[in-house]
C-alpha cells in the first residue's frame, strides 16, 4: 500500500467512524546493516518498519492519538478507534489545531536519493575498512565497535483538511571505533562516523584515517591537575553543548517551565556579540534533512542567536498560537507535540573585533584544554538549571606540546559558557549534528585525577 | 474451512501456531542455515503524563512484528519484519540466508520438530483486563501531582505513567517452542524548585513486572514527599568541590553505578568485543572480598524479572562475584557460540526488531553485615550519595555518573548538601575499593539501553562504601 492509498483508507475509516477531522504521520523503511571482526561477518541486519501516528479530534475539539505498526484494514480502524477514545482525555488546557502551514508549498530539493547497494557490497566494504585500520597502526589490535549501514525511507504528513505531503530518501551510515593497547598502558579508545546519501558518497578513507589518527593520538596520555583552564572546543563539542541546551530555544520547554528562557527573553543577550546561531535543517551538508516536521510545517532556517542576543524561538503549532506567532517547522507528532532543532549553524558575526583571534588552535603556543569529544550528555546535563560535568576526550596542549588527557570532566554553567566565549575561529567545520566553527572559552572547571 | 486456511498462513496470537512455525524453520534450514529462530511479538501500550493539574498526554500504541535470526557457523543475520503472514516470513528467512550468503545447503541440521508447547502466559491472559483503566490512571495521577504542590518553589510538577503488555511467541530449531506474556508498569514524579537564582529538581520512578494492580498499590503521598524533600534539600546546594575522597553509595538506584561500570563488563557480548578487561579473570579475585554481586530475573514482580527469556530459556540466578571473586558471565545464545559460556537465560531485546543479546536482569550487590551509620562514621572527609543521576561507560571501561542529591561528610556525620558532582572511575580499579557493604539491600527499577535496545532491569545494593574514587565538580 502507498502513502497515497493509506490516506485514502484512513479517510474512509473516519468517514465511517464519523470522525471528521483527523491527521497523521507515517513512515516507512527499508535498513541494512552489517558489523564485522577481524575480517568475518559478524552480525547482518535488515529491516522492514512501517510506523503509523493518527490523531483524531472529537466533537469537543480535544485531540486524541494512536501510534500502530499494523496498517491492515483493521489495524487502521483500530487505531482510529483508540485515538478517539484517547481523545476523551485529550487536553483541556492547550488547545491544538492543524499547522496553518501545512499546506504552504515546501522547498523541493534533489533528494539524492541512491540505489541500495546490498549487503554483501556493504560487508565487503566494512572488511575492507577494518583490516586497513587495523593495519594503519601496530598499537590499534581491534575495531570493537564498527558497522556500515544504509535505509531507505519515506515520510508522509497528510489531514482531513486536505493537506498532503510526503519524500522519500536514503542514508548510508559508517562508523570505525578503534581499541589501541600498548604494554603497561591502559587501553585506548576513538573513533569517526561518516554519513551519506548513499554508501557512494561516504568517504571511508578518511573515516578510517580519522579513526586511526584520533586512536594513536590518545596512546600518550597523562591526568590533568583539577584547575580552571582556557578551552578550546572542537566544532564536535560545541554543537554537542548546544544541542544539550537547546531548550533555551525551546517554546515547549519554556511553556513546561524547564528552561533557561521565559516568554519574554526575545532580545536578552546570552554571549559575546560575535556569536550567531542558526538552526538550519535544509542545510545542504544536512544529509538527513526533511522538507516538513511533524505537523506538516515546511523547514526554514531560522535565527536563534543574533550577535550574541537571543532572536527567535522554534516552534509547534500550538506553541506558535500561544506566543503569537507562526509555527517554525520544528514539531514532532505526538499526544503532546515535541519540540526540537534540526540542525545547528554556529558562526562569527559581524561584530567579532572584541575576539582574541590570537587563539587559533592548530597554532597557539600558549596552554589550553583542546576538547575533542563531549561523553555521557543524558547523566552530565541539568538543561533545566543550566549546569554541565561531562566527561570528555582531549589534550592539554602546553609548552608546545600536546599530551592526551587521561580522564577528566569539563563543569560549568551555559550562561557562563556563552558569556566567556574568547574566540570564534573562522574556519567552520561540517560535523553529523551541524556546523561550526572551535570555539574558545575562558576558565572552566577541569576535574582530572592528577 | 476457510478460517483454517486463514489460520495456517499467518501468525494469530492466542493460536495454535505451531504448523506454521515448523515449516518456516524447515524453510532455513533446507536453505542450509545451521539454527533458525522466530521471534513473534504483539504490543498494547499505553501512557499518560499529567502536568500541574492537566493530562496533557493520553497515548496508546499497539503493533506486532517478528525478528528472524538465522546462524551459520559463528554468523548471524537477523530480519525483522511487520509481515506475519507465511509468505512474509519466509521472505524474512530467504534474506537471512541470502545474507549469510549460504550456499551449500546439502548438510542439513537435524530437526525433530518444536517440543511441547511451554505456554507461560495461560495466567496472564487475563492482565490486560486487570490492569488500571485509563481513567483510574489519570485521577491518581493528578492527585499526585496536586500533592506535589507543598509550596510555591515548586514551578513544575509532572506525574507520568507508562504500561507495556508485550505477547511474545518464540521457536528455534533445537525444539523451543514457547508463549508469553510480560506486563510492565512504571510511574514517576518529577518536580522543578526555583528560587530567585537556584534551581533544583527531583525525581523518583518505581516499576514492576507482571503485577497489574502495583499502581494501585503505589503510596503516591510517600513518593511525592520524597521528591519534594529531596528538590528543597538541594535547592540552595553548593557545587561540590572536584578531588579524590571516599564516598558512601546509597542503596536501591545507587546500585546504577556496579551495573553500569561492571555489570555490562560480565555481558558475553563484551568478551565477543574483546572490550572487558575481565575475560581471562574467572576465578579470579576481581573486587573487595566484601563484595558479592547477582543477576537473576527470578525476583517476583521485580522490573528485571521474566518467565521466559527472549531466547526461551527460563532465568537463572546468577551469582556473578561471589566474596570477589569472578565466578559467572551472563550470556545468551550467541555469547555461548561465540566465547563457550554457558546461556542463563539472559537473551533479551526492547522488540522484535532487535536481535537478542546477553543483558542483564535484576543485578545487585548483596547484602552486607553494615549499617549505613557505620559506614558514614568511617569517613572523616568524604562524600555521600543519596540518589544517582544517569551515567555511561566508556569503551575502554572508564565510567562517570551524576550524583542528584548530594552530601558532604565531615567526622564521620553528614552537613551540608551539594550538586554537581560526577563520579569518575573504572570498574577494576573501583571494585577493590567497595570495602563496607550495608545491611539494607534494596532495588530500584530502570531502563538499560544497549546493543538489543532497552530492557526493563533492577539496580540495586545496600549502601556501601567505595574508599577512594573521583568526584567531579567545579
Amino acid at each position: 500500500m502507498n502513502s497515497k492509498e493509506i490516506t485514502t483508507q484512513i479517510s474512509e475509516a473516519a468517514d465511517s467512524l464519523n470522525l471528521k477531522k483527523w491527521d497523521y504521520g507515517a513512515s516507512f523503511s527499508n535498513d541494512c546493516s552489517v558489523q564485522v571482526d577481524k575480517g568475518e561477518a559478524k552480525q547482518l541486519k535488515a529491516s522492514q518498519k512501517q510506523i503509523l501516528t493518527i490523531r483524531v479530534w472529537n466533537e469537543s475539539n480535544l485531540v486524541g492519538i494512536t501510534t500502530t505498526s499494523d496498517l491492515s484494514e483493521s489495524g487502521i480502524k483500530k487505531a482510529l478507534n483508540q485515538a478517539n477514545i484517547a481523545s476523551d482525555f485529550g487536553n483541556k488546557n492547550e488547545r491544538t489545531e492543524f499547522s496553518p502551514l501545512a499546506k504552504d508549498p515546501i522547498e523541493v530539493k534533489d533528494s539524492k536519493k541512491r540505489n541500495p547497494v546490498g549487503i554483501k557490497k556493504l560487508l565487503d566494504l566494512l572488511r575492507e575498512a577494518e583490516v586497513k585500520l587495523l593495519e594503519s597502526h601496530e598499537s590499534i589490535k581491534s575495531v570493537p565497535y564498527n558497522g556500515l549501514s544504509e535505509s531507505f525511507y519515506e515520510r508522509v504528513y497528510a489531514n482531513s483538511d486536505g493537506a498532503f505531503r510526503s519524500y522519500k530518501k536514503s542514508q548510508a551510515a559508517l562508523y570505525l571505533y578503534a581499541r589501541a593497547e600498548e604494554k603497561n598502558k591502559k587501553p585506548r579508545s576513538s573513533g569517526s562516523v561518516k554519513l551519506g546519501y548513499g554508501v557512494e558518497d561516504i568517504d571511508i578513507e578518511s573515516c578510517i584515517k580519522d579513526a586511526s589518527n584520533k586512536t594513536i593520538s590518545h596512546l600518550n596520555y597523562s591526568p590533568i591537575k583539577t584547575h580552571k583552564y582556557l578551552i578550546c572546543f572542537s566544532p564536535e563539542s560545541f554543537l554537542t553543548i548546544i544541542n544539550a541546551f537547546s531548550s533555551m530555544f525551546n517554546a515547549r520547554s519554556i511553556l513546561d517551565g524547564v528552561s533557561l528562557s521565559n516568554k519574554n527573553s526575545i532580545g536578552e543577550k546570552l554571549s559575546t556579540q560575535a556569536l550567531n546561531i542558526y538552526d538550519d535543517g535544509l542545510h545542504e551538508k544536512n544529509i538527513s534533512s526533511s522538507p516538513f516536521d511533524g505537523e506538516g510545517t515546511p523547514t526554514k532556517r531560522l535565527c536563534l542567536i543574533n550577535k550574541g542576543r537571543l532572536e527567535n524561538f522554534i516552534h509547534s503549532e500550538s506553541t506558535a498560537r500561544i506566543f503569537k506567532t507562526m509555527p517554525t517547522g520544528h514539531a514532532g507528532l505526538g499526544s503532546k507535540v515535541s519540540v526540537s532543532p534540526d540542525w545547528i549553524v554556529v558562526e562569527k558575526s559581524e561584530e567579532n573585533s572584541a575576539l582574541k583571534t590570537s587563539l587559533d588552535h592548530s597554532t597557539y603556543e600558549g596552554e589550553f584544554v583542546y576538547i575533542e569529544e563531549l561523553n555521557a550528555i543524558h547523566a552530565g546535563v541539568r538543561a533545566s538549571q543550566g549546569s554541565f560535568s561531562l566527561p570528555f576526550d582531549g589534550w592539554l596542549y602546553k609548552n608546545g606540546k600536546k599530551i592526551s588527557i587521561e580522564s577528566a570532566t569539563v563543569a560549568g554553567d551555559i550562561k557562563y559558557l556563552l558569556k566567556n566565549i574568547v574566540n570564534i575561529e573562522s574556519n567552520q567545520e561540517v560535523t553529523t549534528s551541524g556546523i561550526s566553527p572551535h570555539i574558545w572559552v575562558d576558565e572552566l572547571s577541569i576535574t582530572g585525577d592528577a | 474451512m476457510l478460517s483454517s486456511q486463514i489460520k495456517s498462513n499467518e501468525i494469530i496470537f492466542g493460536s495454535c501456531n505451531k504448523d506454521l512455525l515448523e515449516e518456516i524453520i524447515f524453510y532455513g534450514l533446507g536453505l542450509g542455515a545451521d539454527f533458525v529462530e522466530i521471534f513473534i511479538e504483539n504490543i498494547d501500550n499505553s501512557s499518560v503524563l499529567a502536568e500541574e493539574d492537566f493530562i496533557t498526554s493520553v497515548s496508546p500504541s499497539f503493533g506486532r512484528g517478528a525478528g528472524i535470526r538465522i546462524f551459520k557457523d559463528k554468523k548471524d543475520g537477523f530480519v525483522s519484519t511487520n509481515d506475519l503472514t507465511k509468505n512474509g516470513l519466509m521472505r524474512s528467512v530467504s534474506q537471512a540466508i541470502e545474507m549469510l550468503d549460504i550456499t551449500d545447503n546439502k548438510k542439513r541440521e537435524v530437526f525433530n520438530g518444536l517440543d511441547k508447547h511451554r505456554d507461560y502466559s495461560l495466567s496472564k491472559k487475563k492482565w490486560i483486563n486487570e490492569v488500571p483503566s485509563i481513567n483510574e490512571i489519570t485521577e491518581k495521577l493528578l492527585v499526585s501531582t496536586k500533592s506535589l504542590k507543598k509550596n510555591n518553589k515548586i514551578i513544575t510538577r509532572k506525574g507520568s505513567y507508562s504500561r507495556n503488555l508485550q505477547e511474545v511467541i518464540i521457536a528455534s530449531s533445537d525444539g523451543t517452542y514457547v508463549s508469553d506474556i510480560r506486563l510492565h508498569q512504571t510511574v514517576g514524579l518529577n518536580v522543578i524548585a526555583s528560587d530567585a537564582q537556584y534551581r533544583s529538581s527531583g525525581s523518583r520512578r518505581f516499576g514492576s513486572s507482571g503485577m497489574p494492580h502495583e499502581f494501585r498499590l503505589w503510596d503516591h503521598e510517600k513518593a511525592a514527599n520524597d521528591v519534594f524533600e529531596s528538590s528543597m534539600n538541594m535547592l540552595y546546594a553548593d557545587y561540590v568541590d572536584a578531588g579524590q575522597m571516599p564516598v558512601v553509595l546509597a542503596n536501591k538506584f545507587g546500585g546504577v553505578i556496579f551495573h553500569e561500570a561492571c555489570g555490562h563488563l560480565l555481558e558475553t557480548t563484551q568478551i565477543e568485543r574483546g572490550t572487558t578487561p575481565f575475560e581471562n579473570k574467572l576465578n579470579e579475585k576481581i573486587a573487595h572480598e566484601s563484595v558479592t554481586a547477582i543477576d537473576e530475573g527470578i525476583s517476583e514482580g521485580s522490573f528485571g524479572s521474566l518467565s521466559v527469556d527472549d531466547e526461551g530459556m527460563e532465568p537463572e540466578k546468577s551469582v556473578l562475584i561471589k566474596d570477589g571473586i569472578l565466578k559467572k558471565f551472563i550470556s545468551d545464545r550467541a555469547g555461548e557460540l561465540r566465547t563457550g559460556h554457558k546461556r542463563t537465560g539472559s537473551g533479551r531485546r526492547q522488540n522484535y526488531s532487535f536481535a537478542a543479546a546477553s543483558r542483564m536482569r535484576n543485578t545487585y550487590i548483596a547484602k552486607g553485615e553494615h549499617s549505613k551509620e557505620d559506614l558514614i562514621n568511617s569517613i572523616s572527609d568524604g562524600l555521600y550519595c543519596k540518589s544517582m543521576g544517569g551515567g555511561s561507560v566508556g569503551a575502554t571501561g572508564q565510567f562517570n555518573f551524576a550524583v542528584e542529591e548530594g552530601y558532604l561528610i565531615k567526622n564521620g556525620k553528614l552537613t551540608n548538601p551539594v550538586k554537581g558532582a560526577t563520579l569518575i572511575g573504572e570498574a577494576k580499579e573501583v571494585m577493590p575499593k567497595i570495602s563496607m557493604c550495608g545491611n539494607d539491600l534494596e532495588l530500584a527499577p530502570g531502563f538499560c539501553g544497549s546493543i538489543s535496545g532497552s530492557v526493563n532491569v533492577t539496580v540495586g545494593q545496600p549502601h556501601i562504601k567505595v574508599d577512594s574514587i573521583t568526584v567531579g565538580g567545579r
